[in-house]
């Protein structure tokens, strides 16, 4: 519920996170769920690659365009009769959204799923200023009951189990009889529907974010399962859209692109139940809807992103796809990266909005095993950003004084290829020796991080290039056969 | 210096540009004037009762159920034999849908009330302003019509698509817009409806029923069959 940053206690979140029985026997479960249905949907779509092709070139555009297409979306929400906020950092969005609710005497406060809310820590502020917001998505709503943080972008609660939802609702929902079966999850989401059809229709502004902002039409996209986020923002007296300036594309037809690759992506939907376009406030002839219609158009360090080679993360439309795909987000969840957006994504953006100093760790946190560039719907080259960071935390020396010595001593060796070459097969010799032909080491000097876990292999005795040189006249001779044969045809 | 001026001059340091340069303004205007159809999957490119067949195998696919009738006077009927067989009570809400209010709901024993839905609504029917044969999705527009409340409060969602109106794809729902209303082709919502209201927040599994209808059933006129 707030914007806490732990990032910088990475390896301690991760340690905690590996411990935790209750979360790893819900990260086993990641590796049939999110990743199959995607490869699902992507396979059944003959035009899916040629359309994330698409998606990547309507965001470069627009962002190689981005001042022109505000300035044109601005233009639309105005004429529709909607006001638009442009906020510089997470402060200033917070009073802007704080200002409005007071300025409509609003008392209750709903909200649908936004990422950008949770960025800027909207909520304790709302508190704060004496209003009361609620959380309607079912996930955010089940992590706010519990003070918690989302685990995942479009899964916030995915780190918890139907028991303790059911242990939550329990302690919350104490107008209800205390003897009624929750034993069934559906019964849970029963009580839920119930508990907030409620706050629906009391609310006094809803709040939703936006999945896309149209120039075309000066319009906004959220795209949702439950239907949460069209009672939030039909039922008050206005509708406060929260969005960052990267949510933009041009026209029509190019969000109908984007919205073939985001539900695919994300939970392998053909299209996800509700996709909803709001234009402006309720129009004259009009029997529902807000009265009035506000976007705030956050920007919180993202500008800074254009021009750089970090421009790219910003064709991110989160997704999810690179933390369902990820094996160190499958191994230590979302909690552990210690701010808003988790996984290879979260590994990327964090450090560029709130800096390497403080998310610097967590482009570490990857084996670039690929996957998450592999099934990023816009193609983003993730493993090469997280790698530009390292290089970045190297420059500034953040990186620990252990890891720099390390580096330090493999840079001497890797520069005097001989005495590498010595080191290595010393290295590899000493070692099979001391394995006494075990294959293996159970404990090594300096290495228990690694041994504490698993056995450690242990070296054949030689090394691989010593081996490659030794292969070399048989490739040779190998190698010349296909040529003898391509002579005599 | 506010904060738009300042974000909008930071977009342009950052890019190096000054705002002015003819080229972009240039490409931004006929991206907006021209807007590009990009790619289309084949698969929603049906006609006739091949693009109702589509309609439905996708619309079914997302536990939408769906009902093809022969003409608008079957529509009442087919409405009321949905409710009873599901055990809902014979009660509806609409909005003031022409097309709607033409058919012969007193031919039923249905209770039929107007206006938009304030929550105690356990059926609305509403309208579509189009189908998507690619997804078996309804595009559903806010107006006095069709409120957007109908749409989402009621447990039950009953909606009628004409056959004429299904498209193979969101972008031809874009090209009628246009083509309907010019340069302000919106109304204040369009709701592109894809099966009933579910979440997979509980246990990680899908239950359907979260905040919108719990169940969405589609009465399709086929204008094909009496053509």
């Amino acid at each position: 519920m707030t914007a806490t940053i732990t990032s910088p206690a990475f390896r301690e979140n991760a340690h905690q996170a590996l411990q935790d029985k209750q979360l790893q026997a819900v990260l086993g479960t990641m590796r049939t769920g999110f990743s199959v249905k995607r490869a699902e949907a992507a396979a059944a779509l003959p035009e899916f690659e040629a359309l994330r092709d698409s998606a990547r070139d309507i965001k470069n555009h627009t962002l190689a365009h981005l001042d022109l297409y505000l300035e044109q979306y601005e233009a639309k929400v105005t004429a529709s009769g909607g006001h638009v906020h442009f906020a510089r950092d997470a402060a200033e969005a917070r009073r802007i959204v704080a200002d409005i609710c007071r300025a409509l005497g609003a008392k209750t406060v709903t909200k649908g799923k936004s990422m950008i809310s949770e960025e800027i820590g909207l909520n304790d502020h709302l508190e704060r200023e004496g209003f009361t917001p609620i959380e309607t998505d079912l996930g955010e709503y089940i992590i706010q009951l519990r003070h918690e943080t989302p685990s995942h972008i479009i899964a916030p609660a995915f780190h918890l189990s139907a028991a303790q939802v059911e242990q939550d609702f329990r302690r919350v929902h104490t107008q209800l009889p205390p003897e009624r079966d929750l034993s069934e999850p559906v019964s849970l989401l029963n009580e839920a529907r119930q508990a907030l059809r409620q706050h629906f229709l009391a609310a006094d502004v809803g709040i939703t974010g936006a999945n896309f902002l149209i120039a075309e039409t000066g319009t906004s996209v959220i795209v949702t399962n439950e239907g949460n986020g069209d009672l939030t923002q039909t039922l008050p007296k206005a509708h406060i859209v929260l969005a960052s300036l990267e949510k933009l594309v041009p026209t029509l037809d190019d969000c109908a692109q984007m919205l073939r690759v985001l539900a695919r992506s994300a939970t392998g939907q053909d299209s996800s139940v509700y996709t909803t376009f709001s234009t402006g406030a309720r129009r004259a002839s009009d029997p529902d809807g807000p009265g009035a219609y506000h976007v705030v158009l956050l920007d919180n360090g993202r500008t800074g992103m254009l021009g750089t080679s970090f421009q790219e993360m910003l064709r991110c439309i989160r997704c999810g796809a690179c933390m369902n795909h990820c094996p160190v987000y499958q191994a230590v969840g979302g909690h552990a990266y210690g701010w808003t957006y988790p996984g290879p994504m979260g590994s990327v953006l964090t450090p560029a909005l709130i800096g390497v100093d403080k998310g610097g760790h967590l482009p570490n946190a990857s084996t670039f095993c690929g996957r998450c560039e592999s099934v990023c719907p816009v193609r983003i080259p993730l493993p090469k950003l997280m790698r530009h960071w390292r290089e970045k935390e190297f420059e500034r020396h953040l990186t620990p004084a252990t890891s720099r010595s390390g580096l330090a001593l493999w840079g001497f060796f890797a520069r005097r290829p001989w005495l590498y070459r010595q080191a290595t097969r010393l290295g590899a010799a000493a070692l099979a020796l001391a394995a006494r032909g075990k294959g293996k080491f159970a404990s090594l000097p300096f290495a228990s991080g690694w041994t504490q876990g698993r056995d450690f292999p242990a070296p054949e005795g030689r090394t691989f290039q010593a081996m490659w040189a030794a292969q070399a006249g048989k490739r040779r001779l190998a190698g010349a056969q296909p040529d003898v044969k391509g002579q005599a045809q | 210096m506010t904060a738009r001026d300042e974000i909008l001059a930071n977009i342009r340091r950052s890019l190096g540009v000054t705002g002015q340069e003819e080229p972009r303004r240039q490409a931004v205007a006929d991206r907006l004037s021209r807007p590009e159809r990009g790619i289309v999957p084949a698969r929603g490119q049906k006609n006739g009762a091949e693009a109702i067949a589509t309609f439905r195998t996708y619309a079914e696919a997302v536990q939408t159920t769906v009902a093809v009738v022969s003409g608008p006077a079957q529509v009442p009927a087919e409405a009321a034999r949905w409710l009873s067989a599901n055990n809902l009570p014979a009660r509806l809400r609409m909005g003031a849908d022409a097309r709607l209010a033409a058919m012969p709901w007193g031919a039923t024993t249905l209770d039929v009330s107007h206006g938009p839905s304030a929550g105690a609504d356990l059926n609305g029917v509403s309208h579509a302003f189009a189908g998507v044969t690619e997804t078996g999705s309804l595009v559903l527009l806010s107006g006095p019509d069709n409120p957007t409340t109908i749409n989402f409060l009621p447990d039950n969602h009953i909606v009628v698509l004409d056959s004429l109106d299904l498209v193979p794809a969101l972008e031809d729902v874009w090209t009628r817009l246009r083509a309907e209303a010019g340069d302000d082709p919106l109304p204040r919502t369009v709701n592109m409806v894809t099966g009933p209201s579910r979440s997979g927040d509980i246990d990680r599994t899908i239950f359907l029923g979260a905040h919108g209808p719990r169940a969405l059933h589609v009465i399709v006129i086929d204008r094909h069959a009496t053509a």
